[in-house]
């Protein structure tokens, strides 16, 4: 995409071709011969990164489109059907959400590389304003994507953003209503949102090809922001740079794959994994991660319509970076002062996130002012100011005289750091205290479960006898309509046989019809039927249980989590700790206790639970010593019920989760035998250049 | 893309009995896709709603505009925050109306704003008193 080139394939027939269309000189004067920068850091291989992660996204969307089906009444159960029953399901699902998220992680990654080397300067501002329209165009694709499952996340969450346009003074209301194309969020707006979910990744890849198209017009920025001014600066792309990338991907593909094979669920929410229920709104909406920073902006202002003009401006103000910052020098390398500032700015967005993830109260909304000024204050008075007040340390002639040079000047550390850690140090700890009294409950403990840990696997005499319990208790209330009979014979579950798990089914009755006749008929359940309910209908259920309607157990310990905190929930990313869920769960079923506390009113029809937030839980103890007999001589007691039922719930959450964990160890391994020989072929192609 | 012939139709008015609805109680149904909060409001409700100074109100409205007239016990309202469209929880918040839970939006029990970030009252949806003990919502 530099111009024309002398490029001359020597097959013949592409000869042919080239003479007629010339896409091979083309593709080899932008990728093969095109001159890169020759100290490019690994910052630059993100871009790489990116073009290989929206590949992936849009082809394992193909796949999963053809799965999913975009009706309010369907489209949750046809999610979980793409993850029980389509071959590799699980992974395609996993590989695409949690594909979002480091899609979000890379772009974020390159956008402050942008940042901090100075890329947005001339002549490079059409190449950065193409960039955040990229951008745009990507919050909207994964707003969008993000309703699709139609949990309950994502139904409140559509509500919450497609609101965000009643702030529009006098024609407000009216675009809501053709957003939803309906009174509130419901089908018709789950079917466009799918429809444009569809088109945008296209629109995006179009726009990524002017992005690239401008990048190869104005040439790569560089570390030290010198343009490239002799042969001896530069290298050709192919292989110094092809190779380079290849490596930066395959590391990144690790992370990628840290989290799809062994934490899937880390970024999302639990509360998505309930049906959406326009009637319920959860306690607590939060975004998906990667909007946070822009969630609390909105937040943090009290009059509406001005808190939506801040969290666009927020977004909109990065158009306007090329002339709100006219330092001449590029590279941050070569500015202290701006250096220090963008780390400062750094640590503010990733606060900024951390409090959108918070309840807006006491502390945090004071601190969310703060930031939001901090953030705004960046862009309109600290780079402007920079530019004029600060004196750079002079740049190197030439990229090859910085190469040279390199060895010699190492960076001092940096005051900023200091700065960085003490701010969040402080907030954090303030966070802490007010959290602990905010939490309506007790948090469960841990407990050491079989299926955690990479190697997991189910006990299968925990989930035989699991199943037992449920089948003996549990059913009389709850459903558990994601599970078919056939399930109990397959690998990674209970560990039936076919012919143990049709008996099973056959003591079923189960409805089917109509027949000829027109009626419909009771018959003995077969292995492809699903778990009966125990009511016809919600209404049915709510009626015979004082109002409170128990949920299908499907997914309950999916559904359910607590409030890690900092710094759990870092920690979590590395110790793979999953299991909220399951301890919430057995905790619960333990957690009654017959004297209500003092200070803890019960309203009437309720019970006292330690675990259930808010304490007042309209589910009967439902466990006592003795209640279900075990035939391989375990323990009949309440502790080893709730265990063996909650590591049954588990698996019946996700029965493929044995599959997960196999896969993700093979592709582990190869993934790391992958990246070393891409390190060091690398170094091999690139042992003359440095 | 605005809304089709067939969610329009679906939108058209719907009856509600009040008469099971004890004083104190109140239910909630969908008109629209949109919770509809019914309230019987009791005595002290109706009174606190009407002892505020209406001035001092966010979006001021006195109470009388709110309902009808006769029927006064009778609060009917679309519960639907007006910040961002949450639905707000009825008998919370230090109004004694609704709270709204997504960013913390008080209610009093007139459903006007009294707190949080919600720049208006809860709307009133356009209903009618058919007989004393059934209205019409839309
Ligand atoms: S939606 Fe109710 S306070 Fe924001």
């Amino acid at each position: 995409m530099s111009g024309p080139s002398d490029y001359q394939p020597s097959n013949p027939a592409l000869q042919w071709i080239e003479r007629r269309l010339p896409i091979f000189g083309l593709i080899h004067s932008s990728f093969v011969a095109y001159p890169t920068p020759r100290n490019l850091n690994y910052w630059w291989t993100f871009g790489a990164i990116l073009s290989f992660m929206l590949g992936m996204q849009i082809l394992t969307g193909v796949i999963l489109a053809m799965h999913y089906t975009p009706n309010a009444d369907l489209a949750f159960k046809s999610v979980e059907l793409i993850v029980r029953d389509v071959n590799y399901g699980w992974l395609l699902r996993n590989m695409h959400a949690v594909g979002a998220s480091m899609f979000f992680v890379a772009v974020y990654v390159h956008m402050f590389r942008g940042l901090y080397y100075g890329s947005y300067k001339e002549p490079r501002e059409v190449l950065w304003i193409l960039g955040v329209i990229i951008y745009l165009l990507m919050m909207a694709t994964g707003f969008m994507g993000y309703v699709l499952p139609w949990g309950q996340m994502s139904f409140w969450g559509a509500t919450v953003i497609t609101n965000l346009f009643s702030a529009v003074p006098y024609v407000g209301e009216s675009i809501v209503t053709l957003l939803w194309g309906g009174y509130s969020v419901g089908n018709p707006t789950l079917n466009r949102f799918f429809s444009l979910h569809y088109l945008l990744p296209f629109v995006i890849a179009g726009v990524v090809v002017l992005h690239v198209w401008a990048l190869h017009v104005a040439g790569q920025n560089n570390p030290d922001g010198v343009e490239p001014k002799t042969e001896k600066d530069t290298v050709p792309f192919t292989p110094h740079a092809t190779i380079k990338d290849m490596f930066g991907v395959a590391c990144f593909l690790l992370l990628y794959a840290w989290f799809i094979f062994y934490m899937p669920n880390y970024l999302g929410d639990a509360d998505n994994y309930i049906p959406a229920n326009p009637g319920v709104t959860p306690p607590h909406i939060v975004p998906e991660w990667y909007y946070l920073p822009f969630y609390a902006i909105l937040r943090s202002i009290p009059d509406k319509l001005a808190g939506v003009i801040a969290m666009f401006g927020a977004i909109i103000i990065l158009c306007f970076l090329p002339w709100l910052d006219s330092a001449k020098t590029r590279s941050s390398k070569y500015r202290p002062l701006a250096k220090q500032f963008f780390w400062i700015f750094v640590a503010v967005c990733i606060l900024l996130g951390y409090l959108g993830a918070q309840p807006p109260e006491g502390i945090y909304v004071i601190a969310g002012r703060v930031l939001t000024f901090c953030y705004f204050a960046y862009f309109l008075i600290v780079l402007p100011l920079l530019a004029r007040i600060e004196k750079p340390r002079p740049v190197p002639n030439s990229i090859s005289d910085a190469v040279l040079a390199k060895t010699g000047s190492r960076s001092t550390p940096m005051v900023s750091t200091a700065i960085v850690l003490a701010l969040a140090g402080s907030l954090f700890a303030g966070s802490i205290d007010s959290a602990k009294a905010s939490e309506g409950s007790d948090t469960p403990p841990g407990n050491k479960w079989s299926f955690s840990g990479p190697f997991g696997t189910f006990d299968r005499g925990a989930l035989q006898r699991g199943l037992k319990v449920y089948k003996e208790v549990c059913s009389s209330c709850h459903g558990l309509s994601y599970i078919a009979f056939r399930n109990l014979a397959e690998a990674g579950g209970p560990g039936y046989s076919v012919a143990q798990a049709s008996a099973f089914a056959s003591e079923y009755k189960v409805k089917d019809g109509p027949n000829d006749a027109g009626d419909m008929f009771e018959r003995p359940g077969r292995p492809a039927d699903y778990f009966p309910s125990p009511f016809p209908n919600e209404q049915a259920a709510r009626a015979a249980n004082g109002g409170a309607a128990p949920p299908d157990l499907s997914l309950i310990t999916k559904a359910r989590s607590y409030k890690r905190g900092f710094p759990w929930f870092i920690f979590d990313v590395f110790t793979q700790y999953q299991e909220q869920g399951p301890d919430y769960v057995t905790a619960l079923l333990q957690g009654y206790e017959e004297k209500v506390p003092e200070g803890v009113t019960i309203p009437e029809g309720s019970y006292f639970n330690r675990y259930f937030p808010g304490h007042a839980i309209k589910m009967p103890k439902p466990l006592s010593d003795g209640q279900v007999t075990y035939d391989d001589g375990s323990p009949a007691t309440v502790a080893q019920y709730a265990k063996d039922v909650t590591t049954f719930l588990m698996w019946t959450a996700e029965p493929h989760m044995e599959a997960r964990k196999r896969l993700g160890f093979q592709v582990f391994v190869f993934l790391i035998v992958f990246a070393g020989l891409m390190y060091f072929t690398k170094k091999k192609v690139w042992a003359a250049s440095h | 893309m605005n809304p089709d012939a067939s969610t329009i139709a679906a939108g058209a008015p719907i009856e509600v009995d009040l008469s099971p609805i004890a004083e104190g109680q109140d239910i909630k149904v969908f008109w629209r896709g949109k919770p509809i909060y019914i309230s019987h409001r009791t005595k002290k409700q109706i009174e606190e709603a009407r002892a505020v100074n209406v001035a001092s109100l966010p979006d001021p409205q006195s109470d009388e505009a709110r309902v009808k007239s006769g029927h006064d016990q009778w609060l009917v309202v679309i519960g639907i925050c007006t910040h961002l469209g949450c639905i707000p929880i009825a008998h919370e918040g230090s109004y004694d109306g609704f709270f709204c839970p997504c960013h913390g939006s008080v209610y009093d029990t007139s459903g006007r704003i009294r707190q949080g970030p919600a720049p208006s009252n809860l709307a009133v949806p356009p209903y009618q008193f058919v007989s004393d003990t059934k209205i019409q919502i839309g």
